[in-house]
């Protein structure tokens, strides 16, 4: 017997940490020291917290050497780093700071921030909380997909990998307990999502497409 | 409008999806006793904010209580003081203001010491009332500094003086990362917010709209820019001007500007009249001086109007950019403060740092209508998912859970 599926909601709460980088190689020496946390929010963050749907770039690094050191080639390569790629927040820290210490041997100078656009490093806190709802079958959850909150897909989906061994989201660690075979074409299609260069509300749709692909009981 | 239906009513705007996960969170709040202090009932940001956010909280279940801190002329001279202080100008206040200041929250202690002392949570707004944690000493429960104000670059010998009476709450709260000082507690961040229900931001009747023309010698037909803000040089009304006369060029438009009266502020006076003198006789330039409950008359212009615009060259959050941006306006705003928050480069509007900028832009927008409309459509979008007061309730909730639990990232209630 399989526990049921516990839907879980979760808000956001930003923190200022008081570090800040005025250029770029600031930056790089904060990057080695800075909390975890402010790493996981400047990736992840932007979806729970208010902000445009359509950013030109999906993280707060790339955002700042494009809009604050308008060095546009040092925010292309930042943007292209996809979190979901690094097995935790400290490969992802190295990765990081790989890519500005590339810049910075490049540069003939250290590009910096006009002294109001200085890059400042904020962390959150994540409160979540039951919405008592429980799901017994799979077709229950494929149909309760599309009136989850943002914040519910947020926490299954993207907070799940922190959370879960294998860096696995919940919908797939839950099909995965049936442990009968059949949902793997199912759970190789969500795994195929990828939560990052989209919006919350877009990953919501697109897990409820793949679910109405796939044939479940319930 | 009924209280117990508030709720409900703005579900009606943004979805009873946002409601319900308010009701959810704060479900293990019920019966919590929140007090918050602030130092008026009536007139400025920090009163219309508690006017929704109490009433909001206790349909919730939350015993929310409002008190307000009184004082003499003195007590509000220091405060005023403190207030430009915290922006940036060099202000000596004199000790005797000073004496003053402590001697009123003494004696509001007395006051409200009981009701402080015994409640669960308590926020305290701005500095007026900041020296009450200090004066309930047998508090049981949390206290956090809500700062309003932008202190980016306060003066710092005031900020020092201030500095003592808030660093022993429990957290603080600021608008944005750019104003938050450094203290050794968290610092949480909470964007203000517009009230979609309040007479400046309602929907209003097209005749109601409408009738700003007639009532303002306004040509419908001829494309109106606005901006609404006080005659404040950070606000740059004659950049406006500026800006008009670039446009007037090329296209025939009208300019709004519309501010609240400036007879208790002599800067304000003064730039108002070099207002009047770039005006000239311009008669397609039109300065309103409106008194500060013109709520509706506001909301009636920025809806009447075609492109908003927030020149700003300093801003704290700008709520007049957000304001506009319900209405389905894009806007074209100063590169600066909140507005950058707001303003998103080429799709809610635009961020300029010259008059030149901004006439190009309306140029751009007026000879683009499709964009125009796109532009307001996405404008009117991003307020309703992130400016408005049910995500600034949420993060209310949200910082008091995260407050019981200060050092852990993820909180499981």
């Amino acid at each position: 017997m399989v526990d049921p599926f516990a839907v879980k909601d979760c808000a956001l709460i930003s923190i200022a940490t008081g570090k800040e980088a005025q250029n770029l190689r600031e930056l790089s020496d904060r990057l080695e020291t800075i909390h975890s946390g402010c790493i996981y929010y400047h990736f992840w963050g932007g979806m729970l917290r208010p902000s445009f749907d359509e950013p030109e770039y999906q993280n707060d690094f790339a955002a700042w050497a494009w809009r604050s050191l308008h060095d546009s080639r040092l925010a292309e390569r930042l943007a292209i780093i996809d979190p979901n790629y690094y097995k935790d927040i400290e490969e992802l820290r190295r990765e990081l700071m790989d890519v500005i210490e590339e810049r910075l041997a490049e540069s003939e100078f250290v590009p910096w921030a006009r002294s109001g656009q200085r890059f400042k490093f904020i962390r959150s806190q994540i409160v979540v909380f039951d919405t008592g709802i429980r799901i017994e079958h799979p077709g229950e959850l494929r149909d309760r997909i599309p009136k989850m909150s943002l914040g519910s897909i947020f926490y299954h989906f993207i907070d799940a990998r922190r959370r879960t061994k294998d860096g696995k989201n919940d919908f797939v660690q839950w099909f995965l307990s049936f442990n009968r075979g059949i949902y793997d074409d199912l759970i190789k299609r969500i795994n195929s999502i990828d939560p990052y260069f989209t919006t919350l509300s877009a990953l919501r749709n697109e897990l409820h497409a793949v679910f109405e692909m796939c044939p479940m009981e319930g | 409008m009924v209280m117990a239906n508030l709720l409900e009513s703005y579900a009606q705007i943004i979805g009873n999806e946002v409601v319900d996960h308010l009701r959810q969170l704060a479900e293990p709040l019920k019966g919590m006793n929140v007090v918050h202090v602030n130092s008026t009932r009536e007139g400025g940001g920090v009163a219309e904010i508690l006017s929704w956010l109490i009433p909001l909280k206790r349909e919730l279940g939350i015993n929310a209580e409002w008190e307000v801190i009184t004082g003499e002329k003195e007590f509000y001279q220091c405060t005023k003081s403190f207030h430009n202080a915290l922006q940036g100008d060099r202000v000596e206040i004199p000790p005797a203001l000073l004496k003053a200041y402590e001697k009123t929250n003494e004696e509001n202690a007395e006051r409200m010491r009981r009701q402080l002392e015994d409640a669960d949570f308590v926020f305290i707004h701005d500095p007026q009332p900041a020296p009450l944690m200090k004066l309930c000493p047998h508090r049981k429960g949390k206290w956090v500094w809500r700062c309003h104000i932008d202190l980016s670059r306060p003066y710092r010998t005031v900020w020092k003086y201030l500095r003592d009476f808030v660093v022993g709450y429990d957290a603080s709260i600021w608008s944005l990362a750019d104003f938050a000082q450094p203290l050794p507690h968290p610092l949480y961040l909470i964007a203000p917010s517009i009230d979609p229900l309040s007479q400046k931001n309602r929907d209003l009747f097209p005749g109601e709209v409408h009738a700003v023309f007639d009532r303002w010698g306004l040509d419908p037909d001829v494309p109106l820019i606005t901006q609404v803000s006080r005659f404040d040089r950070f606000k740059d009304p004659l950049g406006v001007i500026h800006a008009y006369r670039h446009i007037k060029e090329f296209t025939n438009v009208q300019l709004v500007l519309a501010g609240g009266g400036a007879t208790d502020d002599p800067e304000g006076e003064e730039v108002l009249k070099e207002v009047r003198l770039a005006a000239g006789d311009d008669p397609d330039i039109h300065i309103l001086l409106l008194p500060s409950d013109a709520h509706r008359e506001i909301n009636a212009l920025q809806r009447a109007s075609t492109i908003c615009l927030q020149k700003s060259t300093k801003e704290g959050f700008g709520l007049t950019v957000t304001e506009a941006m319900w209405k389905g306006k894009p806007v074209i705003g100063g590169d600066t403060g909140g507005i950058r928050l707001q303003v998103v480069n080429h799709h809610t509007g635009f961020l300029v740092n010259t008059p030149e900028g901004a006439a190009l832009r309306v140029r751009y927008l007026l000879k683009n209508r499709d964009k125009l409309d796109e532009m307001g459509r996405k404008a009117k979008d991003l307020v309703l998912n992130n400016f408005l007061v049910t995500r600034h309730l949420r993060e209310y909730l949200t910082l008091i859970f995260a407050t019981m639990h200060e050092s852990v990232e993820r909180i499981e209630v």
